[in-house]
């Protein structure tokens, strides 16, 4: 690995060998450092100083939640008798995000690497990438270096001689959004629909198959190869306090280079817009930014300086999620944007819960008329009340994610809204 | 296969497949886990997942059929229907819709003759459009019976159209 040991120095973890051609082989990726640390990792090292070092490098959940990874670890309880297994969540659903498809599909060594170190901290024997059902090309790169794993004993029986074993298998979802949500990922995976449980009980305790479950998303466990090699303290010390290391973030909509850029957290919104993707398509300011995927309020053009942190996202009044981040510029259309993803939440919603089956029916139901210029003022007034009595009803978070458009559209842009009425059009 | 088999002869698994079936079951602590593989297997095999495949799947893995319904339903990638032989799949989500998916979208119904969701009369190609791909910074993004294309122009897609038909005339 080329990262630097010298955490001033490091700009980037998980994209660190990204643009080396052929990366994907293990022949390469050996030669650019993986699986160099695994060894010490298995000879050296054990449950309780792997979580250890995880817990101290702050590192926080990239798939969205943000939950300390270290203490999602330590919650997994010993000898239970069951086993133990680790999900990776390569899901990657949420409308902006498109990060561990880049790093399956160019670094999958990075994946499976922090995987066996996972595994070999939860003593996991069986271990699964949930990999979103479109994502064929990236299952089958995974799948090509997971061959390959397996034939140099990195995967398999008494991996390295070590005498831990773990087995990796690739699961390919279908195109259902809520499986990106951990309980629904574990239904799906048992071969049902996927629908959210109920928590409590966690996953760590009964998850798959009702037994200790991890599920991780991909750029957190690429992390972990960095963290165990350099230390929890190094990896501390990039970033902030609270929200350490580096982060990817998918930009996309009305940017002159949209795609994944991988900076140290902290970085302010504006740097990321303006010195890495080249700025706005039209205008100096943007219209609105959703900081972290679709669910995640709007930000206007006013935070455009807000750092790029889990703290600061959620002083602004959004959350940095997933870090993806749709940019929209003086052109954008709020209303169309809004109806279209009360479309995709009524799309998505898996149907168990009411709130949200018949909610997010509604919010798409009024947002078509709105558009069309068909509304009328008392449907402004039920798609505030429906979103606001949906969000916090239900067992998951897609109905607070199916509000959040249509609360910041009439929060931030109600005489957009208004314009678009029949009284109006008419 | 027993006796009292309920579905027909028509829709069987080679025993290559079977073969691989059983490899995959091990992987998993249920054979129900395997369940989603093995439709994507007979998608692949006889184009899409008819009611008698549903049955035969069922049989394979020892579940009952409605339990392959569910699935089978729920999940937007499993198709009950044929469809083209071409799959033209355009992402309309918010990064693709910023980036002229709609216009896209237009321009290859308009091209072809046909409306969202409709096969054209040779068979050749269906239009769908589908919820975020996770590939928006490619926008607009077509999936091409699963290959996913970005920055897709009409240019792109009259280039493709012109060529398929070519292919599917010889």
């Amino acid at each position: 690995m080329a990262i630097s040991s010298d955490p001033r120095q490091v700009k980037q973890i998980c994209f660190d060998r990204i643009d080396i051609p052929h990366v994907n082989t293990l022949k390469v990726a050996r030669e650019h450092g993986a699986y160099e640390f695994l060894p010490t990792v298995l000879k050296d090292f054990d449950t309780a100083r792997i979580i250890d070092e995880v817990k101290t490098s702050g590192l926080r959940g990239r798939g969205g939640a943000g939950f300390p990874t270290g203490l999602k670890w330590s919650f997994v309880p010993r000898n239970t008798g069951k086993p133990t297994y680790l999900l990776c969540n390569a899901d990657e659903g949420e409308p902006g995000t498109f990060k561990d498809r880049d790093i399956m599909r160019f670094d999958p060594h990075l994946l499976i690497e922090g995987m066996i170190m996972a595994g070999f901290a939860l003593g996991v024997k069986d271990a699964y990438i949930y990999v979103r059902g479109e994502f064929l090309h990236e299952a089958q790169v995974m799948n090509a270096a997971i061959d390959e794993a397996y034939a140099a004993n990195l995967l398999g029986d008494d991996i390295l001689g070590s005498g831990y074993s773990m087995n990796l298998t690739v699961h390919r979802g279908a195109g259902a959004y809520i499986c990106g949500e951990e309980t629904a990922l574990i239904e799906s995976l048992e071969g049902k629909p996927g629908r959210p449980r109920f928590k409590p009980p966690f996953p760590a305790v009964e998850g798959f198959y009702g037994c200790p479950t991890v599920v991780n998303n991909v750029e957190t466990l690429a992390t972990v190869p960095a963290i165990l090699k350099f230390g929890g303290d190094w990896h501390a010390s990039i970033g902030i306090p609270n929200n350490t290391g580096c982060k990817i973030f998918s930009v996309s909509g009305h940017v002159n280079k949209p795609g994944n850029y991988e900076v140290p957290m902290g970085t302010s919104l504006k740097t990321l817009i303006e010195d890495y993707c080249g700025g706005l398509q039209h205008g100096s300011v943007p219209k609105v930014v959703i900081p972290g995927g679709s669910s995640t309020p709007w930000l206007t053009a006013e935070h455009y300086d807000t750092p790029l942190t889990y703290d600061a996202m959620m002083k602004a009044g959004s959350m940095l999620g997933s870090g993806a981040i749709i940019v929209m510029d003086e052109t954008a259309d709020v209303v169309a944007l809004s109806r279209r993803l009360a479309h995709f939440y009524a799309h998505e919603s898996c149907g168990q819960c009411t709130p949200c089956r018949e909610g997010t029916g509604w919010l798409k139901r009024i947002m078509n008329r709105v558009e069309s210029g068909q509304g009328t003022e008392e449907d402004i007034q039920v798609l505030g009340d429906a979103a606001t009595h949906m969000a916090g009803r239900t067992i998951c978070a897609l109905a607070d994610g199916a509000a959040a458009p249509i609360l910041s559209m009439l929060e931030h842009f109600p005489e957009e809204v208004r314009a678009r009425l029949v009284e109006k059009a008419a | 296969m027993s006796a009292e088999s309920i579905c027909s002869d028509a829709v069987r698994f080679s025993d290559e497949r079977l073969a691989e079936i059983k490899t995959l079951v091990a992987r998993y602590p249920s054979a129900q886990s395997a369940l989603m593989p093995v439709l994507y297997m007979a998608q692949e095999d006889f184009g899409y997942i008819s009611m008698d495949a549903q049955k035969m799947i069922a049989e394979v893995l020892g579940l009952r059929l409605m339990q392959v319904r569910e699935v089978v339903t729920f999940y937007t990638m499993f198709r009950e229907q044929p469809c083209g032989t071409y799959l033209l799949e355009v992402c309309t989500n918010a990064g693709c819709m910023l980036n002229g998916a709609n216009e896209l979208v237009a321009h290859m119904c308009d091209s072809l003759g046909i409306n969202v969701g409709e096969t054209t009369p040779d068979g050749l190609f269906t239009v769908t459009e589908v919820e975020c791909a996770g590939a928006c910074g490619g926008a607009p993004v077509v999936q091409v019976n699963n290959a996913y294309h970005e920055k897709v122009t009409p240019e792109f897609i009259d280039a493709l159209i012109t060529e398929k038909r070519a292919e599917g005339a010889e």
